[in-house]
């Protein structure tokens, strides 16, 4: 394989991803121990999702998890400490107490929207954060994270078909780890790819193996480059798997056994270490380094977390409303002229008059203007943009069917789980299509029918073999 | 062409009499013109000038990225008003029809309304558009659903009975740091006119004003009904009762001092509105005056209300449905006798 990333990029995304779960193994003996005050939430197994995805933004840029995205905030930049304080409901902690797990976030610095419990929420919410860093200039990009289950909500749809007509510089991480809570996806979506879903928005796609964190990244940054560049939302399906139940309380009896040998067999950190080892990006002594430093940086920020007392009973009182200037400077970063979005420069002429419309006793004038501005003319652009696009990205048929025929190729793991099990689920993991996609220098395949399924330059999977 | 890149940009002509619906207008028109932070999102309100032309011309003078037509979509239109606020936007979020505003419900009540409770997050957001009922809308163009969200702890919720304090309170909400719902009674939109201030003014969000003063019992209304309450009591001077007349403006939060002022002095309370009975404003000010002004209460409070019903659709049935003068004089001379 070439190396795409530096080595200081493989090795972040190493630290990260064991990071994190070093982080949720403290946080299960901190739920022992009775320190946490309600659910804890695993994202065991999928670390090179958050880990990958996140680490695909840069840091004036957006992001909103989910309440398995630990690794992505701890990417973002988000001390351990204050994820053991938010689970441990603890006044030094985000949200001093008032909410748990995931559910805060940062407006200033950080870049971070809190998540709400009713799934797909944050989809409108970052369609509007990536709209409006439009507005102002700043070529943002905005992420956030969505189940197998959650792609059902209403607002998974209103969100996405919005961001699609803005053409929003948004990115959404379709997590499907084949359980919304005890609900296997084949009950939820009748979809072999959830990727699939772009179709419905005229929007890009990409079906990725989440336990690979080198593709998860190299699809991530590739999307975040796009949406960055005007190409609109862009979707992302990463399949991977939810090893432990919904939350503690849920043991998760509904896998079969064969599913989860499948995934635990195929865990995205020792598949990565593998890879890191045998491309000599680490060695016994450097994973040693990590683990020392993990393990004595946790031991501060836990100590820090345990210290920290719980909020004053009459705190629940305060904070409902923004009380002002002094509470809130609401202000917005401007990084383009203003002149640009006030009048005359902000004004569009109408481009014909419906003599009588508009004559009623509510309105202005007796023609008023129907239709505006550059509408005819933004319709012009995108056709000739689409023409343009198709002929740089279409794929020739013959590379089309082998990139289909490898994304149903089992893979080998699979091959040993007995056919009629429900745990042939896994087996239909897209492989990565072989090298010739991107040998032949041919882009994956954008707009094609199939949602483009990452080239296999992955990393990970060259270890496996 | 030429002349309709003339008209893009003439300032509207303020006229000396304002309708509630030019004054709507005119505050989204100012406030858009001094901060280039305020957007409209909302469903046809950009090429068409929205269900009522309260944003006409508004697209034409601030262009495609400061008034969004969206698709059909509520959640969507608070969601990414929610999301521009964060980045210091000041968006203003039309609800075609204020009946579609409980699509949106969970937006509104999880996300926006409790950001700052939780997270410290401000949503300077408005969400505003039209309400209530007589003008046979039928049950899904009629509604006032407004106690579904003063019961929501961080929002603010304002509901106006004229032009002045439509156009004041409007830019009040734009001005503040919080998600505000705003109603416009569309009874109103057309059938008042008030003369305004040419110079920019606010109204201030929270506080309720005494339109009528009187001793003998106090009425306390909003929107369209305190337009009854005031008739009502023109007639019931006549009988020798003098009723003073409450308009709230602002239904959370509640102005209680100028509720319990009033009370001290007449010792009698009749609540009228439009909003059904159960649950509805007048429920809550009887609980704030049982707790906080027993001893100033010489009979029961009242109330007249819309029925416990939806709002149906014929004419007979809407009127019967609906609070009017009559059924306010008639409570108030039961109440004046106590």
């Amino acid at each position: 394989m070439t190396k795409e990333l530096t080595r200081q990029q493989y090795l972040d995304l190493y630290y990260f991803m064991r990071l994190n779960r070093a982080v949720e193994d403290m946080m299960v003996k901190l739920f022992r121990q009775n320190k946490i005050v309600g659910g804890l939430y695993s994202s065991l197994g999928q670390e090179a999702v958050s880990v990958g995805s996140a680490y695909a933004l840069e840091q004036k840029d957006w992001l909103a998890p989910m309440i398995r995205n630990i690794g992505a905030l701890l990417v973002k930049g988000v001390p351990p400490r204050d994820i053991f304080m938010q689970h441990m409901a603890k006044y030094d902690s985000p949200t001093k107490g008032k909410d748990g797990t995931s559910h805060f976030g940062d407006l200033e610095n950080l870049h971070i929207v809190s998540p709400i419990s009713m799934l797909g929420d944050l989809i409108p919410v970052m369609t509007g954060v990536a709209i409006a860093g439009r507005y102002l200039g700043q070529k943002i990009v905005a992420m956030t994270w969505i189940g197998d289950g959650g792609s059902s909500t209403g607002v998974f749809h209103e969100g996405l078909n919005f961001a699609a007509v803005q053409k929003a510089p948004f990115v959404l991480v379709l997590e499907n780890n084949q359980w919304a809570y005890s609900t296997p996806v084949k009950r939820q979506v009748p979809l072999e790819n959830l990727a699939d879903r772009a179709k419905a928005y005229g929007i890009s796609s990409y079906s990725v193996d989440g336990n690979d964190v080198v593709a998860v990244y190299t699809t991530a940054k590739e999307a975040v480059d796009r949406a960055r560049n005007g190409e609109g939302p862009i979707l992302i399906e990463v399949k991977t798997f939810r090893r432990l139940g919904h939350a503690q309380h849920d043991p998760a009896e509904y896998v079969p056994k064969e599913m989860r040998a499948y995934w635990e067999a195929r865990d995205p950190i020792l598949l990565y270490e593998k890879f890191l080892f045998s491309e000599k990006l680490l060695d016994e002594k450097s994973k040693k380094e990590f683990e020392e430093k993990i393990e004595k940086l946790l031991s501060a920020e836990r100590d820090f977390a345990e210290n920290s007392p719980m909020p004053p009973a009459e705190f629940a009182e305060q904070g409902v409303y923004c009380t002002g200037d002094d509470c809130h400077k609401v202000a917005p970063k401007w990084q383009r002229p203003i002149a640009e979005v006030t009048p005359p420069k902000s004004s569009v002429a109408a481009v014909w008059t419906v003599q009588g419309f508009g004559s009623g006793k509510g309105s202005g004038g007796a023609s008023a203007p129907i239709h505006f501005g550059d509408t005819l003319k933004l319709e012009e652009k995108t056709e000739s943009a689409t023409d343009k696009k198709s002929k740089d990205t279409e794929v020739p048929e013959a590379v089309a069917e082998t990139i289909e025929a490898a994304a149903v190729k089992p893979v080998k793991v699979a091959a040993k789980v007995p056919s009629k099990s429900a745990a042939k689920i896994p087996a239909k993991i897209p492989v990565k299509a072989p090298v010739n996609a991107r040998a032949k220098n041919k882009p994956a395949p954008k707009k094609s029918a199939k949602p483009a399924v990452v080239p296999a330059k992955s990393a990970a999977r060259k270890a496996r073999r | 062409m030429a002349t309709a890149a003339k008209e893009t940009n003439a300032k509207p002509e303020i006229a000396t009499q304002v309708t509630f619906l030019e004054a709507i207008k005119q505050a989204m028109y100012e406030e858009m013109e001094r901060d280039p932070a305020v957007v409209l999102i909302g469903e046809d309100i950009g090429v068409y000038g929205g269900a009522f032309k309260t944003s006409e011309g508004l697209l034409e003078r601030f262009g495609w990225e400061r008034v969004i037509d969206t698709p059909i979509s509520e959640s969507a239109i608070i969601g990414a008003a929610c999301g521009m606020s964060y980045l210091g936007l000041r968006p203003i979020a039309e609800m075609q029809f204020i009946d579609f505003i409980v699509c949106a419900f969970n937006q509104i009540t999880n996300f926006v309304a409790k950001g700052h409770y939780l997270w410290n997050a401000p949503a300077p957001i408005v969400i505003r558009g039209p309400s209530g009922g007589g003008v046979h809308g039928g049950p899904f163009h009629s509604a006032n659903p407004e106690m579904y969200f003063v019961h929501t702890p961080g929002l603010k919720v304002i509901y106006p009975s004229t032009p002045y304090d439509a156009k004041g309170l409007l830019k009040s909400a734009v001005r503040d740091n919080n998600p505000v719902l705003f109603f416009e009674h569309k009874f109103l939109y057309r059938r008042i006119k008030e003369e305004l201030p040419a110079e920019d003014y606010t109204v201030p969000i929270g506080k309720a004003v005494v339109r009528r003063e009187g001793k003998h019992l106090t009425i306390i209304s909003y929107a369209a009904m305190m337009h009854t309450s005031l008739e009502a009591a023109a007639d019931l001077a006549n009988e020798g009762i003098e009723a003073e007349v409450i308009d709230l403006r602002t239904l959370l939060p509640l102005d209680e001092d100028t509720i319990l002022a009033s009370i001290k002095k007449t010792n009698k309370c009749l609540v009228v509105h439009e909003d059904t009975k159960t649950g509805g404003i007048a429920g809550e000010i009887a609980a704030i005056l049982c707790e906080r002004a027993f001893g100033d209460l010489d009979g029961p409070l009242m109330r007249v209300t819309a029925l416990d019903t939806p709002v149906p659709y014929a004419p007979s049935l809407e009127e019967f449905f609906l609070p009017n003068k009559e059924k306010v004089l008639h409570a108030a001379r039961t109440l004046a006798k106590y």
